[in-house]
């Protein structure tokens, strides 16, 4: 387990010693979403009737810090480890992949976590959402965290250069992301995106992350948990196939 | 007692390269071997297969008796290898660097064996450096580091001095032969071959991944080279026509090749008959550079 560990701790300190890029950043991101749309559009959208705009935006921002930084963890760790050739230092060692895998997805969910912990606290100064079920925002948080940073794990290791990997974030991540219901209920759109929104597992860790802050949700929770529970395993055991071939990893 | 390193019958394709042809090689523990080849003869490839980095197509690897693939965890505990590419990572310090790579392999507490190793190559004063400022010397000084912070009983070494200056060659020297004499196994490739002349007990040449020579370094020297005696004449003197056919004129001396130094008191015998005025003698050792050009030329 010392190579685990030493693995997971050398992930984590990457990230922590450029905190002003990897956490300051996008939690200054999600502020700026927050105070344009909420002032923007408070008192034209009324998602829930019990609950302000600004309140229902939280949630959703928060839940996109997470996937989106526990994405940008281990692709762009991996990627950088590949180009610069220092990957290496971990394909040496006795590792197994499955300690690889956890190693990457363990430091990609805490990323996640103090990011999304980050704009949630700058957010409390704004509107404070309602906690009522906090077992719920915890297991869609690391769940969702551990998707997309499992996904980040695919991204890193298929991507040849940083092209491919922005390719890959800025025409799969981020609209599965944007159009997952962070903004806006999906209720509000017409029949078609909402039909669409369905086949998006984005929308479920959003949907259930947002009914642990209010109690309120598209979908019911439980059918939420499902979907996003089965993405996992099935990422997850793609992802571990993979390594354990050495695609693109050991030739 | 198993071999350091056991290849058998091992084979590898790029595409429609045909990187290892079927290489077998044995190496006994303790050996300082020498892994020779011009640019893509193989040899990156057969070490890379050895760490695990490259799968290959048929055939086995081991290291002391432990394949690298079906128990790859013993077997890669088992060797250090430093890589041919000057690689870092520039988010750590290179205390930082060494102390992780050690936790990678599953040691912790490791920190008196780390410095010893810091002080070994001579990186004390830039131990808690950040690798982005090293230069490149120091960076290769720091990959030899990382390659034995598990200490190793197998080391392999892809070209260790390419590109660094005299100072680093002989700290670094210093420290792989004292691992050597304290029992480690240490395979080397180097383009520099006076390096694999001098340390190298024992030496393979590869070709087209075939290994086409195999022995000691002495019977690859005496194989394939030859001691030179330089002879430069004094003014108006002229080499004996006995010589003539043996000689070759370089820069203005004659060059005569021998196979053993029982032929030397003949050459001088033939010389003074003549009655030749000789200003300037000396005696070639024969080079391993002659040897492996030899063997390329002979395999061509």
């Amino acid at each position: 387990m010392t190579g685990f560990r030493t693995l997971l701790y050398k992930e984590v300190l990457r990230f922590w010693k450029v905190s002003f890029q990897t956490i300051a950043a996008p939690v200054l991101t999600a502020l700026m979403y927050l105070l344009i749309f909420s002032h923007v559009l408070a008192g034209h959208v009324r998602v829930y009737d019990s609950i302000g705009y600004a309140a229902f935006l939280v949630p959703g921002l928060v839940m996109m810090a997470i996937l989106q930084n526990a994405f940008a963890n281990s692709s762009s760790s991996l990627i950088q480890s590949k180009v610069t050739g220092n990957i290496i230092f971990m394909l040496l060692p006795p590792l197994s992949y499955g300690e690889f895998w956890l190693a990457y997805v363990l430091a990609a969910v805490i990323r996640g976590l103090v990011v999304g912990l980050g704009v949630l606290l700058v957010t409390l100064f704004w509107d404070t959402p309602l906690l009522v079920a906090p077992l719920w925002i915890i297991v869609f948080a690391l769940l969702g965290g551990a998707i997309l940073g499992t996904l980040g794990i695919i991204a890193g290791v298929w991507a040849d250069h940083y092209d491919q990997l922005a390719a890959f974030q800025n025409f799969i991540i981020v609209p599965l992301t944007f159009l997952s219901g962070v903004f806006y209920s999906i209720h509000s759109l017409p029949p078609f995106w909402q039909a669409l929104s369905h086949w998006n597992p984005v929308f479920y860790m959003i949907d259930g992350f947002r009914y642990g802050f209010f109690g309120i949700s598209d979908v019911s929770p439980w059918l939420s948990l499902m979907v996003t529970g089965t993405s996992f395993v099935l990422l997850a055991g793609l992802t571990l196939a993979m390594l354990k071939s050495g695609y693109k990893l050991r030739s | 007692m198993h071999p350091a390193i056991r290849i058998s019958s091992v084979t590898k394709r790029f595409g429609a390269t045909l990187a290892l042809a079927g290489i077998d090689l044995e190496i006994a523990q303790g050996e300082f071997f020498g892994l020779l080849g011009p640019n893509g003869a193989g040899k990156t490839t057969l070490i890379s297969a050895l760490a695990g980095l490259v799968r290959v197509d048929s055939g086995s690897l081991q290291v002391m008796g432990h394949d690298v693939q079906s128990a790859y965890r013993s077997a890669r505990r088992l060797l250090g290898v430093v890589p041919q590419e000057l690689v870092f990572d520039p988010f750590f310090t290179v205390r930082e660097t060494l102390r992780m790579q050690s936790g990678y392999f599953g040691i912790r507490n490791n920190n008196a064996w780390i410095e010893e190793v810091i002080e070994a190559l001579d990186l004390g004063d830039k131990a808690a450096a950040s690798m982005r400022t090293l230069s490149g010397g120091m960076k290769r000084r720091v990959l030899v580091a990382q390659a034995l912070v598990h200490r190793p009983p197998v080391i392999v070494l892809d070209e260790p001095t390419a590109g660094v200056d005299v100072e680093l060659r002989q700290t670094l020297w210093h420290f792989i032969r004292r691992l050597n004499g304290e029992g480690h196994t240490i395979v080397l490739t180097t383009h520099y071959l006076e390096e694999a002349e001098s340390y190298c007990e024992r030496i393979a040449m590869l070709k087209q991944g075939r290994i086409v020579a195999l022995d000691t370094t002495a019977n690859l020297l005496r194989q394939f080279s030859v001691h030179r005696l330089r002879l430069r004449l004094a003014a108006g003197g002229e080499l004996p026509v006995a010589l003539r056919a043996r000689a070759v004129e370089e820069a203005g001396s004659w060059v005569l090749s021998f196979a053993d130094f029982a032929e030397v008191e003949a050459l001088l015998a033939t010389l003074r008959e003549a009655g030749c005025p000789i200003s300037e003698i000396n005696i070639g050792q024969p080079e391993l550079e002659e040897a492996f050009l030899a063997v390329m030329q002979r395999d061509a």
